[in-house]
């Protein structure tokens, strides 16, 4: 918000008498720094897309969603010490409903990637996804598996990712700073079609897999198929 | 002394020779295949029940550590490594082959319980069959996954599928009658009280639960795999970290050392040995602060504070850690031969910052004694529920602080000794209330002890002699265990037995590796406490296993 100010009063046209009464009438603990750049108007100027995305960056609500090792420095952020909600970010929400921000802190395998998807479905839009360590950028030290999927953008855009294996707390926060930013700015990863997808199993193409599995699988089934072979 | 056992010795724990076992085993013997740790007896598939009980009632071996299941070019092999927990020093495997073509050996299950998944995840990643296995699919990967990963010739670029099923109610209908019914509830593998990505089948009559199945598999990422891959010397050391992710990684990181060290004949400096003792015991300090932070939030989402106090004491430990080692959470500290580098300079810093922590512990411990549990609503809500009686706990493998809060005096920081502990003064912590409250006084009583050997192991490296401060023995830059060579070492982890178990075949990489992870054996037993209990209870008796997914799936 620092280039392109959209609260600019002119000092000089200001009439102190309404601004003074509306000071004294209120008790001091109302007065904030921000309530004397506003003046004696209160009303604001701006864009009402810039004015909600810059109330969407200033308050967000994060998914409490642990996943492996990184949610344990996901915890240490929201805790003392790291505090997270000092940067207007720090409620866990238990439920997908109310959230709008998802850290996803670890390695995502073939069982989970299904539910992920279904949890990030869940959240109402608009919503962010924080993608924590080195597993949900490439699979990170766990990449060759049979079992890993090989990054979270297979499943889901990712807004921001913070390297590391675990990130330590100082960087999850930066990169949580780095999203609001980015809200406020009215940015997003586009949603695309992922590599992966849940689909009805009826809707797979019928290859020998398929074929193979049809007394398993119902119909109308959500599935998602990988596809080890061509992934990065 | 502390440190020698109160029982005396009656049947069960005298110790025989193999050629003792193989009388009493008599023909069902067919073969030896003797490992590292212990004898090795060969027998047909088809009499695995009758060793394995043979052994349990007359020769005393009640603990079936771990079943290890590999594939060799001409066979299948299971091996049961069965112990003693009066004396976990004396160990037997049972090794089981297998015909290729037909892979169908007889499940132990039936003589421990613990098998159960233990077969399961055999059946999963190898694909050899259990006969008379009361619930053989698959444990760790998705029902309908194609191929077992960790047999010859599986193809790993193969496209699989994975379903996100509508889970039914397999009790549905015969408990329904004019008063009652059943419903399915479904906990996870999204959920803030299964501390991470467990799935629990629950199924409720009223508002108590009649069956509760973990589904596990939500974090399966393939360490076993992963460390047949890497190279001896450096490459599996980053992985142990990542198994017991909750700061428990210098524990871990002894596993591995202590059983790569033994099969490759490496010493370790006594130097070495004392800086490993003392950066293990923050480990479990910072471990078991966790398991009371998050147990304290499972039984009431009002105590939120001591979720704060023990973030705020895992601080200062991970502080310590960090200093030792260099980084917060993934240590790799941990050597072949000793450790990556000394304690920081300057070192009179370093320990006066230990013994800070150190003297703050007791208040704070007494901090939680008072917040947690000396509370009343928390001792109404874990008190005698969740009940694990000492001889269930056996038989399911049980270990750590939830064997020990169930009375059972096993440890294997001094029951098979390692490092440097059975030079220090310290005690083995037991409880006998079998109960969610038990359970959380020992992890907290253990705090007490590991403080009590940091602070000697303090005193130690104090005094040390500078021109005999040795970090490192001398390690072969290419380490290639002999050719055939069988191991299986166990350490005392934050959560139980850490062991495991590597078949070397004379080149620098292990040709299996096999994890025997304390919480796998520990979750195997909630169904034990939750059943008939009420759903909340539930929720606490998972939080007092202090389970970590990572560790349980591996």
């Amino acid at each position: 918000m620092s280039s392109d100010q959209p609260f600019i009063t002119d000092e000089s046209r200001v009439v102190t008498e309404t601004r003074d009464s509306r000071m004294t009438g209120q008790g001091d603990r109302f007065n904030s720094r921000l309530r004397e750049a506003f003046g004696s108007s209160p009303f604001i100027l701006t864009k009402f897309d810039k004015f909600l995305n810059w109330c969407r960056g200033s308050s967000m609500f994060m998914l409490q969603f642990g996943i492996a090792c990184c949610s344990i420095e996901m915890m240490h952020t929201y805790a003392v010490k790291h505090d997270l909600d000092r940067f207007g970010s720090g409620v866990p929400r238990a439920s997908p409903r109310q959230a709008d921000v998802m850290i996803v802190p670890g390695t995502i395998v073939s069982k989970f990637a299904p539910r992920m998807k279904r949890v990030y479905d869940q959240m109402p839009e608009p919503k962010f996804v924080v993608g924590m360590g080195s597993c949900t950028i490439s699979g990170g030290p766990f990449q060759e598996g049979y079992n890993v999927i090989k990054g979270a953008e297979e499943v889901i855009p990712i807004d921001i990712h913070v390297p590391g294996c675990p990130p330590r707390p100082e960087a999850l926060v930066y990169g949580v700073v780095k999203l609001q930013e980015r809200v406020a700015n009215g940015e997003a990863a586009p949603v695309t079609v992922k590599p992966y997808e849940l689909e009805e199993f009826s809707d797979l193409e019928k290859d020998e897999l398929v074929e193979k599995l049809t007394d398993q699988i119902d119909e109308d089934e959500l599935v998602m198929r990988y596809n080890f072979a061509d992934s990065p | 002394m502390s440190l020698e056992r109160p029982d005396t010795p009656d049947d069960a724990t005298i110790e025989r020779t193999p050629d003792e076992l193989a009388e009493l085993l008599g023909d069902l013997v067919v073969g030896r295949d003797d490992h590292r740790n212990a004898p090795g007896f060969v027998i047909r598939p088809d009499t695995v029940q009758q060793t394995l009980s043979r052994l349990k009632e007359e020769a005393g071996y009640d603990h079936l550590s771990l079943v290890t299941a590999q594939e060799y070019e001409n066979r299948y092999e299971s091996i049961y490594h069965l112990k003693k927990f009066d004396d976990p020093t004396q160990e037997v495997s049972v090794v089981v082959p297998a015909d290729t073509d037909d892979p169908v050996s007889e499940s132990g299950e039936p003589v421990f319980r613990t098998a159960d998944w233990h077969e399961r995840e055999a059946y999963d990643l190898i694909g050899i069959e259990y006969d008379d296995h009361p619930d053989l699919r698959r444990i760790l990967l998705p029902e309908t996954w194609q191929g077992h990963p960790l047999s010859i010739g599986y193809d790993k670029d193969r496209p699989q599928i994975a379903t996100l099923p509508e889970h039914a109610n397999p009790l549905e209908d015969h408990h329904r009658d004019a008063e009652s019914d059943t419903m399915f509830l479904n906990i996870g593998p999204h959920h803030p009280a299964t501390h991470g990505v467990l799935h629990l089948k629950t199924i409720l009559d009223g508002e108590q639960v009649i069956d509760v199945e973990p589904d596990i598999g939500y974090l399966h990422r393939c360490e076993e795999q992963m460390a047949q891959n890497g190279t001896y010397r450096h490459q599996i050391m980053p992985y142990p970290d990542r198994w017991d992710y909750i700061s428990a990684g210098l524990l871990n990181e002894w596993a591995y050392a202590r059983a790569a060290e033994d099969l490759a004949e490496i010493e370790v400096p006594e130097y070495a040995q004392v800086i490993r003792t003392m950066g293990a015991e923050m480990c479990r300090i910072a471990a078991h602060m966790l398991a009371l932070a998050t147990f304290a939030l499972d039984v009431n989402g009002d105590f939120t504070a001591t979720f704060m106090y023990a973030i705020n004491d895992r601080e200062r430990v991970q502080n310590l850690l960090e200093d030792l080692t260099g980084q917060r959470l993934m240590f790799n500290y941990f050597r072949l031969g000793g450790v990556v580098w000394d304690l920081p300079e300057p070192r009179e810093e370093f320990f006066s910052k230990t013994r800070d922590f150190l003297d703050q512990l007791p208040g704070s411990v007494e901090e939680y004694h008072n917040l947690v549990t000396s509370n009343e609503i928390f001792q109404m809500r874990t008190i005698d529920t969740g009940i694990l009686p000492p001889d269930v706990a056996k038989n399911y493998g049980a270990t750590g602080p939830v064997a020990r809060g169930s009375g059972v005096d096993y440890d294997l920081r001094r029951d098979d000794p390692y490092g440097y502990y059975d030079e220090l003064d310290w005690d083995v912590v037991t409880e006998d209330g079998c109960d969610n409250y038990s359970r959380l006084l020992v992890r907290m009583r253990e705090v007490e002890e590991s403080a009590k050997i940091i602070g000697q192991c303090v005193d130690l490296l104090e005094d040390w002699p500078e021109d005999e401060r040795n970090i490192q023995s001398n390690v072969p830059r290419t380490l290639r265990p002999d050719d055939d060579a069988e191991i299986y070492r166990a350490v005392e982890a934050a959560k139980g037995e850490l062991g495991i178990y590597i078949r070397a075949d004379g080149t620098d990489k292990p040709a299996r590796f096999k994890i025997r992870s304390p919480c796998f054996s520990n979750l195997q037993t909630l169904p034990e406490m939750a059943n008939g209990e009420y759903i909340p209870d539930v929720i606490a008796a998972l939080g007092s296993l202090d389970i970590v997914l990572g560790e349980v799936d591996r």
